[in-house]
């Protein structure tokens, strides 16, 4: 019998991958995968729990977030190659226009 | 009717605002034609307005409300009675003269059109100093007169302050600072005074004030009665804030005519007469404003006796006529210190303006030493200025007789003989030092040639414009009777017991011999070649007068300089902890902020990572919180 719990189990291992993924890649394109997998981690406990209540909302808002993750993709992608055409590089540390 | 009471007070400040327009420009004779005509606009409205209070009829005027809180209810309010309407009548005729003669004075000055703003400037304060209705707007004149005052005396500001030896007065500057410095001393007794006659009668204006005086506790009332004439104190320049008066002689001698001798200066006796029924209750407060003014009147005449400085010599004769004023206000004679104040401000005016006419002619020295047998060159003036003498040493008929001798009978007839006496010897000295200055400016040994001066005469115009003041200085006097049942309409009678009334001829006679006396002393003295006998300068009593008893040197070391070295200390407290603490505070902060720069590497991983740090930490927070509750 899968339980809520196992779902948040899933939930949460998904979202530490995306979380070290975050903070070890130095490719912003692996970077945005990495975020990728800690939105659907979400998406995986928001639907588990709107199961588990019996409650349509949760699973709404997964779709939201569906949606969202989509357009920030297509926003960031483009984003990106602009910046590769720009620098020819991808690597996060290139991006260091901020220092103080 | 109305329509009158604001020409006459506010054709000044328009003339005034018109100069004040070309304040900056170069010297347009128009502004002064403007400004003196419309102040002979509002002479003759003033004049009118003298006429309808002789009649009997007050004018009451609101302009508008000025401070409404709660109980306070303060209105800029004028009121034409019998004692504004003479101080209007005497301050217009003056000032009317005085711009006319400034045109003619002031006519190779840079400064020109600014002259003539500042002048009508401060005809409109006087204006408002004495028709208010109010002490508040009294107030507000008071202020105002003060302001011009310290414009007008350091006029010639450019000018570099020397020391003490070479010019008591220092600088224009220094002088028109210490003139308001001491009066700002002065400013706040009065300010004391009128807020406990708010407090106490809850109300600042004169009819109400003095309806509710007589339910006030006597003490109060003998607060309010120092506190008023403290600020008297300070305008009319009476012991011990004199010194301001005789440094003021910096500024134009058309300013010190008006200002200084004729006009401002009598405020404060104005006020001491305008509050007769608070006065009236607190006698004591009275005799001794009586007491020091008659200490001031042979205080003042004595510097005079020896000074060497022409304007100076004038000036402690204003102070201590001053003092008569005072002694007659103390003892409760008001109408004859008004009418003492009006005749002095017209013979004062005169002698002011004739000795305007002395330095021009004489380049601007004031030495009396150095001028002589001027006569010859400059009749009119001579002419002008033995008439005002005359006037000020009190010779029957000219006018200061009549208003000064009423002044020794008061004394008299209030039985204070010690008071009496010591204005009867001031009155010999004044008519002394009077034609000193006389001789010695017009007649004997001629000691101007030498050094190089070319006197010459002033325009006809100007000597027009001093002639009305010169018919004045002669017939004021005459009116003494008239005056007496016009004022007496407002202000308290003064009783003269039967044995003053005997003794009057007794006290005339011998007035009239101690000035002829004091006359015919300077004359033969000082005709010829000057003294045979030379004063010794090295005499300490000739040291202390022309040192005026050392009080400005006193003060600078008592009190200026004790007051700049506590400021100093003030100022390095300031520094070391006011100044210190902010600065503490504005490190630090700034201090954090450069520590804090590090974390702004602009590595993206590396904010991330520190995000992640910080939401861990959140994280258990939140956990830690929820576990604890």
């Amino acid at each position: 019998m899968v339980t809520l719990n196992d779902y948040l189990i899933l939930s949460a291992i998904l979202f530490s991958i995306g979380l070290i993924g975050v903070l070890r890649r130095k490719n912003l394109l692996l970077l945005f995968f990495a975020t990728e997998i800690m939105l659907n981690a979400v998406n995986v406990a928001f639907a588990a729990i709107s199961k588990f209540y019996g409650d349509l909302s949760g699973q709404m808002f997964a779709f939201f977030i569906i949606a969202i993750a989509a357009s920030e993709v297509a926003v960031g992608l483009g984003l990106l190659i602009v910046w590769y055409k720009k620098k020819g590089t991808l690597d996060l540390d290139s991006l260091a226009t901020m220092k103080g | 009717m109305e329509s009158l009471v604001y020409i006459a007070l506010f054709a000044p400040l328009l003339g005034s605002l018109i100069a004040a327009a070309f304040g900056t420009t170069p010297k347009t004779l128009f502004t002064g034609i403007v400004t003196s005509s419309l102040l002979a606009v509002s002479m003759f409205a003033s004049m009118i307005l003298l006429a309808m209070a002789v009649s009997g009829a007050y004018i009451h005027v609101e302009l508008m409300e000025w401070i409404g809180a709660g109980d306070l209810y303060i209105p800029f309010g004028f009121v034409v009675d019998e004692v504004s309407a003479t101080m209007m009548v005497v301050v217009t005729i003056v000032s009317t003269m005085v711009h006319i003669y400034s045109i003619g004075y002031m006519e190779h000055d840079i400064g020109f059109n600014r002259f003539f703003s500042y002048l009508s400037a401060f005809v409109f304060s006087m204006l408002v100093l004495v028709m208010s209705d109010n002490f508040a707007g009294l107030f507000i004149g008071w202020e105002g007169v003060g302001l011009c005052s310290w414009l007008l005396v350091g006029f010639w500001y450019h000018k570099k302050d020397v020391t003490r030896d070479v010019n008591p007065s220092i600088s224009p500057s220094w002088a028109a600072n210490e003139a308001f410095i001491m009066n700002r001393i002065a400013d706040l007794g009065m300010l004391i005074g009128l807020f406990l006659i708010y407090w106490f009668t809850g109300s600042l204006q004169y009819s109400e004030v003095f309806a509710a005086i007589g339910d006030v506790d006597m003490t109060i009332v003998y607060w309010i009665g120092i506190f008023l004439f403290i600020g008297a104190m300070g305008k009319s320049a009476q012991f011990p804030l004199h010194t301001w008066l005789a440094d003021a002689m910096e500024g134009p001698t058309p300013v010190s005519a008006l200002i200084h001798a004729a006009t401002m200066v009598t405020a404060g006796v104005y006020l001491v007469i305008r509050a007769n029924p608070i006065y009236d209750v607190v006698p004591d407060v009275g005799y001794f404003i009586a007491c020091l003014g008659a200490f001031v009147a042979m205080f003042a005449a004595t510097m005079a006796l020896v000074n060497r400085d022409m304007k100076r010599i004038i000036a402690y004769s204003t102070l201590s006529q001053l003092g008569y004023m005072f002694v007659a206000a103390g003892l409760g004679a008001y109408w004859i210190a008004l009418f003492h104040l009006a005749t002095h401000a017209f013979f004062k005016a005169l002698l002011f303006l004739g000795a305007g006419n002395v330095m021009h002619a004489m380049d601007d020295e004031l030495d009396i030493k150095k001028m002589g047998a001027l006569y010859r060159v400059m009749k009119p003036t001579a002419i002008f200025m033995i008439l005002a003498s005359v006037a000020l040493a009190g010779i029957y008929p000219f006018a200061g007789f009549f208003s000064k001798d009423k002044i020794l009978e008061v004394a008299f007839n209030e039985q204070t003989y010690i008071l009496w006496f010591v204005l009867w010897v001031t009155a010999g000295l004044t008519a002394f030092y009077s034609f000193r200055l006389i001789m010695y400016v017009f007649f004997g040994k001629d000691r101007h040639t030498e050094w190089g001066a070319h006197p010459h005469e002033m325009p006809n115009f100007v000597l027009w414009a001093m002639s009305p003041l010169a018919l004045l200085a002669v017939i004021a006097g005459w009116f003494e009777g008239w005056f007496h049942g016009y004022a007496t309409n407002l202000l308290p009678d003064y009783a003269f017991s039967d044995a003053t009334h005997h003794m009057v001829a007794m006290l005339i006679a011998v007035t009239t011999a101690v000035a002829l006396g004091g006359i015919i002393y300077a004359i033969v003295r000082y005709r010829g070649n000057g003294p045979k006998k030379p004063t010794n300068v090295n005499s300490p009593v000739y040291k202390l007068l022309i040192n005026q008893y050392y009080i400005p040197v006193i003060y600078e070391n008592v009190v200026t300089k004790p007051y700049a070295k506590l400021s100093s200390m003030a100022w390095s407290i300031d520094m070391k902890v006011v100044d210190a603490t902010v600065d503490f505070i504005a490190n630090s902060i700034y201090g954090a902020g450069s520590t804090a720069r590090g974390l702004q590497t602009g590595n993206l991983s590396k904010m991330l990572r520190l995000m992640a740090a910080g939401v861990a930490a959140l994280l258990v927070a939140a956990v830690v919180y929820g576990t604890l509750r």
